[in-house]
């Protein structure tokens, strides 16, 4: 069955009527994964909507306490916004990262975290920055963070009628900083074998006084690893402490066998990905304090 | 809010020409220049955004065609390769590529004529791993990249009017 | 020697006359061409890699509003034991036609198995879906050596190789070659490697998807567009798939996105026209991506053993190679190459090779670069490698004592003339990169390649217009700037502006006979037809000064774009507007069978660093070193050397087939087979070497397919040096490098 019907609601209230009916209905962001899913054959909705021409959907908004990133806001408009790449370096890495620049251009935060693939670039560095899922549903709104949104490959929390609104993440307190690295065979337009992405705060000691550590490729769904975040709290980020993150994230791990890479092979990359995170953080941190 | 149909008429900017057609709510951009509009610089290499043949600029943003829907370019401005040369005369990036021989069999040219173009606009003094990273998505098979990526910097610098 | 020792257009670097339609988006592709009232077809693939057809039901699909026609296997010939063609082209009737459809049996997963003409793309997909087939779905093998196991699966009950007359078996082809006798000699090597070595299968990749639109009238006339590399083999092949007279067939080449020997062939085309033919209507096709991966192409894997004798003094005295490579589900061919070139580099006296191939559940084979030598290659050049560091000699150096030179003669019992090798080493020796330091933490490999070069069929019809200007019509599709040598090459002998030289790629009916774009030969051998129309012109010209002069035609001379005779000149631009005056028009038509091919040679040299916590490999610098005989259009010939070095960097690295066990390809797109993208590569620097083909005219020699031969051993090398860790089986991905640095 090919696609029937294309609306694009202006408001919000426009788009929970247009998914109100019960025809088998899409959401359209930037498209990269839907159209690609329809091509071949994984999806097949009667009714895309397209989200676009809703402000909420495309803004990114900076307040003192948060960025807020329409679900449909383009990579391409978060890396070139004035504030998000500085405060989120290391998102603004995973932003980059999805596919090539005619992919960035398109593709959006939210469809990446939507689309909820195992290997999504985004959405490690999401958990790492401790970001919050704004959802819209006909009862109302709800707000999830992002580690609980993503429930199994390619599944997500929202249930039919639901709309991903936004993506908030709370601003970084001084010393802090993020990064995100990922294992491709080739630089560019490949999908991650493994990823990490990590958030640290240090105070003026060089103590870790607050670290957040997701790793993405590497399970069903991207993972916190809270046990590699307690390993580096309360430390200098000496070698031991980043051997014992990186241990807990190796022991998190619990990837498959498939043709991007072995189970063994995407456990030790994983850990490999996390140190060098840490360094970059940590790195930038220290640039920022000098 | 659009009221649903089975063919879709759409108006958009094509190439600075105000145009209307008719499209499937499910059509993409990329079959609708080739099909519609007999814009058949447009290639199709792979329909899945691997490959890049099929880039085109959808209100100065570089897209592939294969993964916009039609109906979604209501009210903006489309460039496709045969929109980029000023009446005879070629853009730098053209003008480039044929003087450093880079291309050979063609296929890959209107996504990179339309890619670099949109490098130079946003980025006049690209590295060379700028350049390199910013077409990563326009593959080609032939050339190894050498001379297109030459060209790229080559027209660069062209166009900020020979300056290093 | 050539009578054109100082060349004054040869050898520059003029804008390629086909350029401006090519950024522009001027230029026609396969699938550009749309015909009034065309039908889109599609095909029916098999969901089994190995399964006898047991029914087709169509007529489902056939009931369908706007279906106007349904194929299958049962609507082309049935293939006996004919030969298409001969020589290098040769190919039997029953390993193509499979190809097209296949007939009772499938062997490969998507063959196509019937097809459906419909008003519409959506709809020919739908109608597809509504042809129904029963199978017997019978077990798969994708792997050599299980094939050629006792309980294999066998995939052709009814072939018998040379050699096996009696028991079933999956081998396809087994060629030996011996010179000498290696096993003695071998008793006298002070070193002796002996190794094996794999290469995965590959696909050509380009980036254009296999097209055409086909028209077939009342009178039985077929008229047919399609990309490809050679539109005469089309039409032939077209015509012995079908069943129409080749003569009633006309095939246009479109320009084409690519082919690298994958399009040397029909896939779509027959379909096409039978289809065309059933429904009374034009009928347009254009290939998935995903099938073109699944269903056309692939280079074949292979494993070669290899071992290798010289004595202390850095000879060279045995070689022994035995290579098996896969020929998908059909004879391919693959194992005669290796048989006959897999030491072409080497002075041996004494020397075997041996060539097997073995039938799997995949698509036949076909083509790709120079087939069948990379993958021999990489054994041959990391086993000298490896023998040059036993010996302590500095590995170009090694190459040097041991390169064939004109005199020597190849397993084939040829002997070299004049070749190039000696000169690309020492130019590879002397070089800037050869003499630099490596970088900490990276490695550098050198490795050799070789390519027999084609000759063949060519045919070129120049035609002078009153103006002055050539129009030059060519049967060679133009796949990476031929036309530009074409438009150079007359303008040496005519002496006119290189602009006022129109070169085309003229249809089945309006030139001369002409055999594919492959074996490296076009601008050799198209080139000499093209080469001897001008100079019948030239003849022609000056014959007809000379009557208006009234002097004996051998006293007029030719310079400078005009005929002379003591101070008395006529310009080309004179003779070619009163031609009508002067004895008619002048058209010049040459055909030939080119015997002027030499081989071809190259060095390349790579610089490789490995990620060593994550196995990751980045090429950091390489140069490509080559015998071009003479370039005609030096940016172009860098084209062909650095295109094929990176696509001999992608097999080495990342590009490979992944089967499941049910014989499906899991990586159809180009998003997991992973062909280089521009950020993973550096420059690549292409060094031309002249060493003019003694037998060419302008000395030229084919460059084309050299350039994927040395890269997979000078990257493998390389990762070693970078390593410390040996890799005999590619691709050096990541997570096969980082295991194997965990075991060492």
């Amino acid at each position: 069955m090919a696609v029937q019907e294309f609306v694009s609601p202006t408001s919000l209230s426009e788009a929970q009527q247009a998914v109100g009916d019960g025809t088998a209905s899409s959401w359209l962001a930037g498209g990269t994964d839907l159209l690609v899913g329809i091509r071949l054959g994984a999806r097949d909705p009667a009714r895309v909507i397209d989200l676009k021409q809703i402000p909420e959907l495309t803004a990114i908004q900076v307040d003192e306490t948060a960025v807020r990133i329409g679900a449909a806001a383009s990579a391409f408009d978060v890396l070139h916004n004035s504030d998000v790449p500085s405060q989120f370096p290391g998102l603004a890495e995973a932003l980059n990262l999805i596919g090539s620049t005619q992919i960035t251009g398109r593709c959006s935060a939210g469809g990446n975290l939507c689309n909820a693939s195992p290997a999504a670039d985004s959405i490690p560095a999401l958990i790492a920055n401790g970001a919050k899922c704004r959802i819209l549903g006909p009862d109302g709104e709800r707000t999830l963070a992002v580690e609980d949104f993503v429930v199994g490959p390619n599944q997500n929390a929202l249930a039919s009628s639901e709309l991903l609104i936004e993506l908030i993440l709370p601003r970084p307190t001084p010393g802090t900083s993020d990064a995100y690295l990922r294992l491709t065979p080739r630089t560019e337009m490949d999908i991650a074998v493994a990823g990490a992405g990590v958030s640290i705060t240090m105070d003026e000691s060089g103590e870790c006084t607050a670290a957040r550590i997701a790793i993405g490729a590497v399970a069903p769904t991207a993972l916190l690893v809270e046990a590699a975040a307690e390993a580096l709290m309360g430390s200098q980020l000496d070698q031991t402490a980043i051997d014992a993150a990186v241990a807990a994230v190796r022991a998190a791990a619990r990837p498959i066998c498939d043709k991007r890479g072995t189970a063994e092979y995407r456990i030790h990359v994983v850990g490999v990905l996390a140190s060098r995170a840490l360094a970059n953080a940590r790195a930038r941190i220290k640039k920022a304090h000098s | 809010m659009n009221k649903p149909l089975n063919k879709m008429a759409v108006q958009a900017t094509i190439n600075g020409e105000s145009k209307a057609f008719l499209c499937s709510p499910g059509q993409v951009l990329a079959e609708v220049l080739r099909d519609e509009l007999e814009l058949i610089g447009t290639k199709i290499g792979c329909n899945t955004g691997d490959c890049g043949a099929c880039s085109v600029l959808v209100d100065d943003r570089l897209v592939c065609s294969c993964l916009v829907l039609a109906a979604e370019v209501e009210g903006k401005s489309v460039l496709t390769v045969e929109g980029v040369a000023n009446g005879g005369e070629l853009h730098p990036v053209q003008q480039k590529l044929l003087e450093h021989g880079g291309l050979q069999c063609g296929i890959c040219t209107p996504g990179v004529v339309i890619a670099a173009k949109a490098l130079l606009e946003h980025n006049p003094y690209p590295t060379e791993e700028q350049a390199r990273y910013w077409l990563a998505g326009n593959l080609c098979r032939c050339t190894g990249y050498d001379k297109i990526i030459r060209a790229v910097l080559d027209a660069a610098k062209t166009m900020r009017g020979g300056a290093a | 020697m050539n009578a054109y020792q100082e060349f004054k257009i040869i050898g520059s670097r003029p804008i390629r006359p086909d350029g401006l339609d090519k950024v522009t988006g001027r230029a026609r592709y396969g699938a550009d061409l749309n015909m009034q009232g065309q039908l889109y077809g599609h095909v029916v693939r098999s969901p089994h890699a190995h399964a006898v057809i047991q029914s087709i039901d169509c007529s489902k699909a056939l009931a369908m509003e706007g279906v106007l026609a349904v194929m299958t296997g049962d609507d082309l010939v049935k293939p006996g034991n004919e030969m298409l063609g001969s020589g290098e082209g040769a190919m039997a009737l029953k390993d193509l036609v499979p190809m097209v459809m296949s007939q009772g049996k499938v062997l490969f997963h998507s063959q196509a198995v019937a097809a459906v003409a419909a008003t519409s793309p959506e709809l020919a997909a739908e109608a597809s879906e509504a042809v129904e087939v029963a199978y017997e779905v019978l077990p798969v093998v994708t792997d050599l050596h299980k094939a050629l196991a006792a309980d294999a699966p066998i995939l052709h009950d009814d072939r018998f190789p040379d050699g096996y007359p009696d028991e079933p078996t999956n081998l396809a082809t087994h060629i030996s070659l011996t010179v000498g006798d290696p096993d003695a000699a071998f008793e006298k090597a002070d070193v002796v490697i002996e190794q094996t070595y794999s290469v995965p299968m590959c696909h050509q990749g380009y980036i254009e998807p296999h097209a055409c639109v086909a028209r077939a009238d009342a009178a039985g006339r077929v008229d047919l567009w399609c990309c490809t590399q050679g539109h005469f083999a089309v039409r032939h092949y077209t015509s012995a798939v079908t069943g129409i007279d080749a003569g009633k067939i006309k095939v246009t080449a479109s320009e084409i996105g690519g082919g690298f020997g994958g399009k040397t062939t029909v896939y779509l085309e027959p379909l096409a026209v039978v289809l065309a033919q059933k429904s009374g209507r034009p009928v347009k096709m254009v290939m998935d991506r995903g099938d073109v991966f699944r269903a056309t192409g692939p280079a074949p894997g292979a494993e070669t053993k290899v071992k290798l004798g010289a004595t202390c003094d850095g000879k060279l005295v045995a070689a022994d190679v035995e290579c098996l490579m896969d020929s998908g589900a059909y004879n391919g061919n693959p194992a005669g190459i290796p048989a006959f070139m897999a030491t072409a580099c080497y002075k041996l006296k004494d020397a075997r090779s041996t060539g097997r191939s073995v039938y799997t559940n995949k698509p036949k084979i076909h083509a790709y670069r120079a087939p069948s030598i990379p993958q021999v290659t990489l054994g041959v050049e990391l086993a000298i490698t490896e023998l040059a560091a036993e010996l302590g000699i500095d590995p170009i150096e090694f190459r040097l004592m041991n390169a064939v030179e004109e005199g020597d003669a190849n397993m084939m019992g040829a002997s070299y003339k004049r070749i190039g090798l000696r000169e690309c080493l020492e130019v590879a020796r002397n070089h800037g990169h050869y003499k630099s330091a490596v970088a900490e933490g990276a490695g550098r490999g050198v490795a050799m390649g070789y390519w027999i070069n084609a000759g063949m069929q060519s045919s070129a019809t120049l035609n002078v217009i009153a103006d002055g200007h050539v129009s030059i019509l060519t049967g060679s599709p133009d796949i990476g700037g031929s036309r530009a040598s074409m438009a150079l090459m007359a303008s040496e002998v005519l002496g006119i502006p290189f602009e006022h030289i129109h070169p085309q790629v003229a249809a089945t009916d309006s030139v001369g006979h002409t055999d594919v774009t492959g074996g490296s030969r076009t601008t050799l051998a198209t080139g000499q037809a093209v080469i001897q129309a001008a100079e019948q012109c030239v003849a022609e010209m000056c014959r007809r000064a000379a009557a208006e002069w009234e002097v004996e035609p051998g006293l007029v001379s030719w310079s400078q774009g005009a005929a002379h005779y003591g101070d008395q000149s006529l310009t080309f631009e004179d003779l070619a507007g009163r031609a009508g005056a002067m004895g008619g028009p002048l058209t010049f038509s040459t055909s030939l069978t080119s015997t002027s091919t030499a081989p071809g040679f190259g060095v390349h040299i790579c610089d490789a660093e490995v990620d060593k916590e994550t196995g990751r490999t980045t090429i950091t610098r390489y140069t490509a070193i080559q015998d071009a005989g003479k370039a005609i259009h030096p940016d172009y010939v860098e084209g062909q050397m650095q295109g094929g070095a990176v696509q001999g960097i992608g097999w080495a690295l990342n590009e490979e087939y992944l089967y499941s066990d049910e014989g499906a390809l899991e990586n159809p797109g180009f998003l997991d087979y992973r062909i280089p993208v521009a950020s993973d590569l550096p420059f690549i620097n292409a060094v031309i070497v002249e060493v003019p083909n003694p037998l060419h005219p302008f000395g030229v020699k084919g460059v084309g397919e050299v350039p994927i031969v040395p890269p997979m051993p000078a990257i493998a090398e390389a990762v070693y040096q970078s390593t410390g860790v040996r890799f005999r089986d590619l691709p050096l991905n990541p997570p096969k490098i980082l295991a194997a640095l965990a075991n060492s």
